[in-house]
C-alpha cells in the first residue's frame, strides 16, 4: 500500500496530494484543508488547486516551476501539520437549502428508508437535519458530493439507472447525498427535490457552492416549496461564518 | 463590426477557443477545441494570438459574412470553397460579403476549424467564447445563428499558408504512467503497450473508446479504486476493461481507474483519427514528456515561423478579374 499522504505526478501538468484510499470523512477534511493552505501559500508556478473526496491536484506550470521545487514545497507544507489529526478547522460556511421529501419530489424515499432501517419520517428528520459538507465538486459544474449521512445510510446504489431525475434533485448512497444540478440519469435513489441554482454562467458568483461548504436540506411543504419558485437561489440563504 | 451568418452547420458544431482554466475545484473541465493545435495554426495564418477563437466542425459548416474578412481553415483537412471556387487547406482566404463559404468533412481526421481576420466578437464567460456542452454552456451552432465578427484590420495581408504537423490518421500517441498505473499488473500493462488499437465510433469532445481485438485490460481491484481527479488525455477503463481516452470536456472527478496519461502534444492525434484509425501507446517518462512539453505562446511562435505567403498560380484562379487587385496594394514600408 502506497505511504499516505503521498504526492504523486498525474498527467504532465500536475500533482496528487492523496490523503487515503478510499472516500473517510477525516481524510476529505484534510484534503480540504490542504487545498485552502495550498492556495493560500501562493506557491510558485501553481497554477490551480481542485480537490476530489480523498485528494488534492495541483496543476502547475513547468515553464515556472521545477518539479523538484513544486514537490519539495508541497512536502514543506505537508510536513507543517498534522492534517489528518488537526484540531485547526475553519468554520465552514452554512447554507440552508429547503427542500421538499418524499412524495413525486423523493420518489424513493420509502424504499431509501427501508434500506437505513428507519420509517420514513425519521429518515426525513435524520436527512433534513444532518449538517453535511461539500465534499467535492464534480461530475458536473457545481454540483456536490455531500457527507457524511450518519452510519446506517451506507446504503447501496440501484441495479439499474433511474433514466432522469430533475435539477435540483437531492439522491443518496453510501452515506452521501448527491445534489444534481442538470437533469441526469442515476443509480442513486431520489428522496427529495430542491429549487437552489448550483450554477449559473451569467451570475455574479457563478458556483455556487464550494468544497467545505457544509449544507441543511431543510424539509418544508408542499405549499412553502411552491412559493419558492420566484426565487433564484430557490430559497437557500447563505451563513458566513463571524 | 462584423456578422457572420450560419446557414447551415453540422451536428457538433460549436465555437471554441483554448478553453477556460481555473475552474476544475468547481466541477468545470477546461474544454476548448478538441485540437488545440489547429486553434493556434488559425492563430498564426492570420496574425492572432492565444485568445484565437474559430468554428470547430467534425460534419461541414456554410456560412457568409456581410463584410469582407480573411478566413483561415486548418485542423482535419476539408473540401472549401467559396461559390463553387475550390479552396486550399491550412491557408487564409478573402471571402467577400454576399459570398458562401462551405466546407464538407473529406473522410480524413475530424476536427476543422474555421477562423476570421476579424475574430468573434462575443461575450466571453469565465474567460472564453468557448462552447462546453457537457457543461451545458453555450449551444451548438445552427443554420440562422449570427455570429459577430470584428472589423478585419488586415484585409490586405497576403494570403497566408502553412504545413500542418500531421496528425490527421491515427499513429503512436505518448503517454505516462500514472497513480493509478500500479492497479494493473506488468503482464497487463505490457500487452496494454503493445496492443494497436482502433478509434472506435463512440467518441465525442469528452471521450473516445479504443477497441482493440483479444482481451480486455481488467484492473486488479478496480472497484477500490476511489473517484479522483481526472484530466484531458487519461486512459480510464470501463468496468468492461475497455479504454476510454478522456478529451477536452471530460468530466473533473471519476471512479474508473487509470491506466496513464496521453502528453498533451499528442492529445489532437487522439481527437483527430476517424474511426478505425489505428492508434498505439509510446510510453514516456516524466523527464522525457516534459523536454517535449512547449507552451502554448512558444507553440505560436513555432507555427508562425512556419507561415508562408500563398503565392497562386493565376491559372488557379477562375475568376482573377472579379479580384479586386488594387485593395491588397500597400505602401510597402510596413513591416
Amino acid at each position: 500500500m502506497a505511504k499516505i499522504p503521498d504526492i504523486v505526478p498525474l498527467g504532465t501538468e500536475g500533482y496528487l496530494v492523496r490523503f487515503a484510499d478510499k472516500l473517510d470523512d477525516v481524510a476529505n477534511r484534510a484534503v480540504i484543508s490542504f487545498a485552502a493552505a495550498v492556495e493560500a501559500a501562493d506557491m510558485a508556478g501553481v497554477r490551480e488547486v481542485s480537490t476530489a473526496l480523498a485528494s488534492v491536484f495541483v496543476r502547475f506550470d513547468i515553464e515556472q516551476v521545477s518539479r523538484v521545487d513544486l514537490v519539495a514545497a508541497l512536502s514543506t507544507l505537508l510536513a507543517s501539520r498534522d492534517w489528518l489529526h488537526s484540531a485547526e478547522v475553519e468554520q465552514p460556511r452554512l447554507w440552508r437549502v429547503p427542500t421538499l421529501f418524499g412524495g413525486v419530489a423523493g420518489p424513493q424515499l420509502k424504499e431509501a428508508a427501508g434500506l437505513a432501517g428507519v420509517s420514513e419520517e425519521v429518515a426525513v428528520r435524520e436527512l433534513s437535519q444532518t449538517r453535511v459538507r461539500v465534499l467535492a465538486l464534480g461530475f458536473a459544474p457545481g454540483q456536490p458530493y455531500l457527507g457524511m449521512l450518519p452510519e446506517h445510510w451506507d446504503i447501496g446504489r440501484l441495479t439499474g439507472l433511474t433514466p432522469q431525475v430533475p435539477a435540483g434533485a437531492l439522491v443518496v448512497a453510501v452515506r452521501q447525498f448527491v445534489l444534481f444540478a442538470n437533469p441526469s440519469p442515476t443509480g442513486w435513489r431520489q428522496v427529495g427535490l430542491t429549487k437552489i441554482s448550483l450554477f449559473d454562467i451569467n451570475a455574479p458568483q457563478p458556483f455556487a457552492l464550494r468544497s467545505g461548504d457544509e449544507l441543511m436540506f431543510e424539509a418544508v411543504s408542499e405549499h412553502d416549496f411552491a412559493l419558492l419558485e420566484t426565487d433564484i437561489m430557490g430559497g437557500a440563504t447563505l451563513e458566513e461564518p463571524v | 463590426m462584423a456578422l457572420l451568418t450560419v446557414l447551415q452547420a453540422g451536428p457538433n458544431t460549436t465555437l471554441q477557443d483554448l478553453g477556460r482554466e481555473g475552474f476544475l475545484k468547481y466541477g468545470l473541465s477546461r474544454g476548448g477545441a478538441m485540437d488545440r493545435l489547429a486553434v493556434l495554426e488559425a492563430a498564426a495564418l492570420l496574425g492572432g494570438g492565444l485568445d484565437m477563437a474559430a468554428i470547430e466542425t467534425p460534419t461541414g459548416l456554410r456560412a457568409s459574412v456581410d463584410t469582407a474578412q480573411r478566413v483561415a481553415l486548418t485542423g482535419a483537412p476539408m473540401r472549401a470553397e467559396i461559390d463553387g471556387r475550390a479552396l486550399g487547406w491550412n491557408a487564409t482566404h478573402l471571402l467577400m460579403p454576399g459570398e458562401v463559404l462551405t466546407i464538407r468533412p473529406s473522410g480524413q481526421g475530424v476536427y476543422g476549424y474555421v477562423a476570421f481576420g476579424g475574430g468573434f466578437d462575443v461575450p466571453r464567460k469565465l474567460g472564453s467564447v468557448a462552447a462546453h456542452l457537457g457543461a451545458r454552456l453555450g449551444q451548438a451552432l445552427v443554420a440562422g445563428d449570427g455570429l459577430k465578427l470584428g472589423d478585419d484590420s488586415n484585409l490586405a495581408a497576403p494570403a497566408q499558408f502553412l504545413r500542418p504537423e500531421s496528425r490527421f490518421s491515427g499513429g503512436a500517441v505518448r503517454m505516462v504512467t500514472g497513480p493509478q498505473t500500479a492497479h494493473y499488473s506488468a503482464e497487463r500493462f505490457e500487452r496494454f503497450a503493445k496492443t494497436r488499437f482502433r478509434k472506435s465510433g463512440q467518441a465525442n469532445r469528452q471521450a473516445a473508446l479504443l477497441e482493440h481485438d483479444g482481451e480486455s485490460f481488467d484492473a486488479e481491484n478496480a472497484l477500490g479504486v476511489v473517484s479522483d481527479v481526472i484530466v484531458p488525455g487519461d486512459i480510464q477503463m470501463s468496468g468492461a476493461g475497455e479504454p476510454y481516452v478522456l478529451m477536452a470536456e471530460c468530466q473533473t472527478i471519476g471512479g474508473y481507474p487509470r491506466i496513464g496519461a496521453i502528453i498533451p502534444q499528442d492529445l489532437p492525434i487522439v481527437a483527430q483519427a476517424s474511426q478505425g484509425c489505428e492508434l498505439w501507446f509510446e510510453v514516456v517518462s516524466l523527464a522525457e514528456a516534459d523536454a517535449l512539453y512547449a507552451p502554448d505562446k512558444d507553440v505560436l511562435r513555432r507555427i508562425r515561423d512556419k507561415t508562408k505567403p500563398l503565392v497562386r498560380s493565376p491559372h488557379d484562379i477562375a475568376n482573377l478579374l472579379s479580384y479586386q487587385l488594387i485593395s491588397g496594394v500597400v505602401a510597402g514600408d510596413e513591416e
